[in-house]
């Protein structure tokens, strides 16, 4: 074959995205991810309708068994049931990227002249928002059943606490989501891992009451901590103990998956 | 002359499969390049390689004269990919979509805006542009897909088999699409495994099989180098089928095709043929109902060349006589 070589004098020679304009591309891509809720009324379900539905099931069906009268436990459990519901929601990024691999519009993104960290970026800033506002919507609906926060304060740190380990969580979903071969067996390993995760925990109930070797492994679930200091941020009680267990876990997540989600992310770009 | 695509020896390996076998592709500007050839050829690896998405393990390919691999940030601003299936995203509006796509192009919002209204009407979605993709028909949903790879008015445009599983009268509009592109001066890479839909648009095709391409050139080129002709015959009267193709083979020597239809066909090179066969018909006392000669289709240079039968459009029966 006749070899021609096109020396093309405008182009640059090599095209680096800017950091300003990678940030405009997350932006977008946020926007994309949050502006689906639109037409999709299922994700509506998930984000609004089903932790609402918890929160009211667990208040009026365990409460008055659970500590004599409902208003008990909605103090006691409303940590609890953010954070179940929270921990859930990290899944959605699994799911979402996932499904944009299998149906090719990650291929589309990848073609375009964009932040290669853009489309990760922007999934995972736009399921931090979701996360945000499921929150603020059980704190709300908490706060119209007779919930009252221990402080205002309290309910900020709770808030920043919850996403952080979201956050941290969100690099493990990154990192299912990009091995996974169906968005339906993501949704599978969701309710097999996190189901039992977040019920053998201080969620819920008191510990006390559960059998020996429920309450050592209760005891280093980091769900347990998590709600610990959650329930001391938003309902009072000793903090600092339960605050540094979650951070140090925190931090451990996202040494561990960060990386590993990253390189199984720039694997597929 | 200028190429827009080529590609020189690409070789790619997924674990033991060789997918990519050293393949050479050139695309002069302004022109559409058909990629030819049936599932698991190479012809979406191909794509995928000189789409930026995947790199060669050898080999080199250039778009646009920038090569994709170290100016591949240069390479993206410049093409548009449609891929096999239809990647819009589901839950945003045609305009959301479009609008998207526009703003990680770096257009201000309100330029977004009215490119994606501008190509929504050029591609006769504007009556569809405020509900989600995901309630569209497939023909629709193909042309917001090209719709999006348009938006950053790209001069190379990689088309993987964009009228797979598309109905014909939706495959026609994107075969008129495809060529209003090609009059704006855009250069088309289409993969198909459709002979017709290559035969319609390529101004040159490259045959792709396992890896390699084995054969390339205009559409007529490659009719001419497979041996010219082909004569079809039906006997007059059925019961007469036998003798007729007996006749026939010891006249072309050539073993006939059976059509479905009950049409036997062989490639013929010597004009001679056609009366040397009317006369040994006629001494055996045969009757030829229908009788002609004609080019040889891109079909048959397709079996020619492979050794099998490829697939017609919306005939997904003749999948199962691969190896005939």
């Amino acid at each position: 074959m006749a070899t021609m070589t096109i020396t093309s004098g405008t182009a640059p020679a090599k095209r680096r995205v800017g950091v300003l304009a990678g940030l405009e591309h997350t932006a977008t891509l946020a926007w994309r991810n949050l502006v689906q809720i639109k037409h999709n009324p299922m994700e509506l379900m998930d984000l609004s309708i089903q932790p609402v539905m918890f929160l009211l099931l667990f208040t009026y069906v365990f409460g008055g068994q659970m500590s004599g009268s409902t208003h008990a436990y909605l103090n006691f459990a409303l940590a609890g049931i953010i954070v179940q519901n929270g921990l859930f929601a990290t899944l959605s990024t699994a799911v979402g990227l996932n499904n944009d691999i299998q149906k090719g519009v990650f291929d589309r993104l990848r073609s375009l002249p964009i932040a290669r960290s853009a489309p990760l970026a922007g999934r995972v800033a736009a399921d931090l928002v979701k996360q945000l506002w499921s929150m603020l919507l059980m704190l709300g609906i908490g706060v119209a059943l007779g919930f009252r926060p221990h402080s205002a304060v309290g309910v900020l740190g709770a808030a920043a606490l919850m996403l952080v380990f979201a956050l941290a969580m969100s690099w493990l979903s990154v990192l299912i989501g990009m091995l996974a071969s169906s968005p339906e067996k993501v949704q599978m390993m969701a309710f097999v891992v996190m189901f039992p995760l977040t019920f053998s925990s201080s969620a819920f109930v008191s510990p006390s009451t559960m059998p020996g070797w429920m309450q050592a492994w209760v005891k280093v679930n980091p769900v347990t901590s998590l709600v610990d200091a959650m329930r001391a941020l938003l309902d009072g009680g000793p903090l600092a103990a339960s605050l540094t267990h979650t951070l140090l876990w925190a931090a451990a997540l996202a040494a561990v998956f960060f990386p590993l989600a990253l390189r199984a992310y720039q694997r597929r770009t | 002359m200028e190429f827009a695509i080529q590609a020189e020896g690409l070789v790619k390996t997924f674990g033991s499969t060789r997918a990519l076998d050293g393949v050479d592709l050139v695309a002069r500007a302004g022109t559409v390049l058909g990629v030819l050839g049936p599932n698991g050829a190479g012809k979406t690896t191909t794509v995928r390689i000189l789409a930026t998405l995947l790199r060669p393990d050898a080999g080199r390919a250039s778009v646009g004269g920038l090569d994709v691999v170290r100016d591949a940030g240069a390479v993206r601003a410049a093409i548009g990919l449609t891929g096999q299936y239809a990647a819009v995203d589901e839950m945003l509006t045609g305009t959301e979509n479009l609008v998207m796509i526009g703003r990680l192009l770096g257009l201000p919002r309100r330029d977004a805006k009215s490119r994606a209204a501008q190509l929504l009407e050029r591609f006769a979605l504007t009556d569809a542009a405020g509900r989600a993709a995901g309630t569209y028909s497939g023909g629709m949903r193909r042309r917001l897909d090209l719709a999006a790879s348009l938006v950053g008015r790209p001069s190379v445009l990689f088309l993987d088999e964009p009228t797979t599983g598309l109905d014909p009268h939706s495959r026609g509009e994107l075969w008129d699409i495809v060529r209003g592109l090609v009059a704006d001066g855009v250069t088309v890479l289409l993969t198909t495994q459709y002979l017709e839909e290559a035969d319609q648009l390529a101004d040159e095709i490259a045959v792709i099989d396992h890896g390699r391409v084995i054969a390339g050139g205009t559409p007529d080129q490659l009719k001419a180098q497979v041996g010219g002709q082909t004569l079809e015959l039906r006997p007059a009267r059925p019961a007469e089928l036998g003798p007729v193709r007996t006749v026939l083979a010891a006249v072309s020597g050539h073993e006939p095709e059976l059509s479905p239809t009950g049409v036997l066909s062989v490639p013929v090179r010597d004009d001679a043929v056609l009366p040397a066969l009317v006369a040994r018909l006629t001494e055996a006392g045969l009757v030829a109902g229908e009788l002609a000669l004609r080019r040889s289709s891109l079909d048959e240079v397709f079996l020619t060349l492979t050794g099998h039968r490829e697939a017609r459009p919306h005939d997904d029966a003749d999948k199962t006589k691969v190896g005939v």
